[in-house]
């Protein structure tokens, strides 16, 4: 194994922002090479606080931490914490301080990671707060683009389908910043546009169009997100819209033979199930890299 | 009418100047005039300045002002200029300045923002531009520009 140069021990990971290129690399690199080891993280012990319940992220914390030898404590869903009983945040963050090596959080409300993570001086990861930040799910995805890529330069990108609400594409662009040519194709329905904050973000750095059509043509990596009802005023208005942006074989014919699809999972009709046999489609390979991402993120704020 | 026939026109507390044009009541709402006010508020608006082109200016009498309503005004008012008064007399001046961190001074817009709970949490922004003003929510990252500040105010 390699040595830590880039300031990971001990650090926190709350925010996409937080990340230079050379430190995605660095984490990355380590993915790309970890294996299951019960010697690495033996006796250490991850707190796992998840105050509404993410059953495929808790999984992946889980699994992650065992393959590595680690212990798991926690809870899910607000009962059974001490939240359920009026504590606050910040106490439940300095209780658990006392019997964890590191805490995984994820929580309903913008910001709380952060807040946890300036409370105690575990390092403390993100596993989503509201509609803001979750990092590992974006280190995941470039993982999952630079296998098979073999690289995160020189790139155009589509994402595709609710761009205004989903957290996963914001992140994904902001995660883009830090690389070079990179082309994204922002395709979505007008009301669900990417927000004009996160394409300030962009300006000057990533080039982008933005666009109301399906069109697939020569991206490398095409990213679809899930568009919901409760974003529209009218059921009419979302049926339409929904239509025009399912991924189904006739939607396919335009990618290239070497794109990926991807989508953050789990997906509803957006991608028809008919897609999953062809060879672009990598979304459920994508799932399985979240385990080998956040072994490699334990191994590095541990230092071990 | 010169600057220094309206900046002596009080005896003794803070004339606000250089207010960008247009801002001057909100200006007053930082400062908490309105109904039950008893002090003397002279305001005016669109004056011709050498620096800015139109200002406002806002007189207070019998008024210092806090850090904290220093650090507002700033937010909406880059270029304002606090003179203390005494005895007619200008008895110290500064230009306002806005600092690198916001702690405590303006609310969180995003109502699902862990400082907007009910958390023991101040509001944390900090300034990624000056001009044109770009403040950013240390916790829950949302970005606020000029166009919206005086609604969190
Ligand atoms: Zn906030």
């Amino acid at each position: 194994m390699q040595r830590v140069h880039t300031g990971w021990l001990g650090r926190d990971v709350i925010s996409i922002r937080d990340f230079s290129r050379e430190q995605i690399e660095e984490l990355l690199r380590h993915a790309h090479q970890i294996r299951p080891d019960p010697e690495l993280l033996r006796g250490r012990v991850m707190a796992s606080l998840f105050f509404e319940p993410s059953t495929r992220t808790q999984l992946s914390f889980a699994t992650a931490m065992q393959r590595l030898g680690g212990h798991v404590i926690g809870f899910s869903g607000v009962e059974g914490s001490s939240l359920a009983k009026g504590e606050s945040l910040q106490d439940t963050a300095k209780v658990v301080e006392k019997y964890a090596d590191i805490i995984v959080i994820r929580h309903p409300l913008e910001g709380s990671a952060r807040l946890v993570a300036d409370t105690v001086s575990l390092p403390v990861i993100n596993a989503g707060d509201g509609a803001n930040q979750h990092p590992t799910q974006t280190l995941t995805d470039l993982f999952t683009i630079q296998r098979f890529h073999g690289r995160l330069d020189d790139l155009k990108i589509g994402l595709v389908g609710d761009l205004k609400y989903g957290r996963t594409v914001h992140s994904l662009a902001l995660a883009f910043t830090r690389f070079r040519k990179i082309e994204l194709r922002l395709i979505s329905p007008e009301n669900l546009r990417m927000p004009p904050a996160i394409l300030r973000e962009l300006d000057g750095i990533v080039p982008y169009v933005e666009t109301s059509e399906l069109d697939l043509r020569d991206l490398d990596v095409v990213y679809v997100t899930r568009i919901q009802k409760e974003r529209f005023p009218d059921i009419e208005e979302y049926e339409k819209v929904k239509g025009a942006y399912v991924i189904d074989l006739k939607a396919c014919e335009q990618l290239r033979r070497d794109a990926i699809l991807l989508h953050p999972l789990p997906r509803v009709d957006e991608i028809t199930p008919d897609v999953d046999a062809l060879p672009q489609a990598k979304y459920f390979e994508q799932t399985r890299n979240g385990v080998p991402v956040r072994m490699a993120l334990l191994r590095l704020l541990l230092g071990a | 009418m010169n600057e220094e026939l309206k900046v002596s026109k009080i005896k003794n507390g803070t004339v606000i100047d250089h207010i960008t044009a247009g801002m001057a009541p909100i200006v007053l709402r930082i400062l908490g005039i309105g109904k039950g006010c008893s002090d003397t508020v002279i305001v005016a608006m669109n004056v011709k300045s050498h620096q800015i082109g139109l200002k406002d200016m806002v007189k207070v009498e019998n008024r210092a002002l806090a850090q904290e309503t220093v650090k507002k005004i700033a937010l909406v008012a880059p270029h304002a200029t606090v003179n203390i008064i005494k005895d007619y007399k200008v008895a110290q001046k500064f230009k306002v300045e806005l600092p690198s961190e916001l702690i405590g001074v303006v609310r969180c817009p995003n109502r699902n923002c862990i400082t907007n709970s009910g958390e023991r949490v101040s509001s944390y922004f900090t300034v990624e531009s000056k001009d044109p003003l770009a403040l950013r929510c240390h916790y829950c990252e949302v970005l606020v520009d000029g166009a919206s500040v005086d609604i969190l105010l």
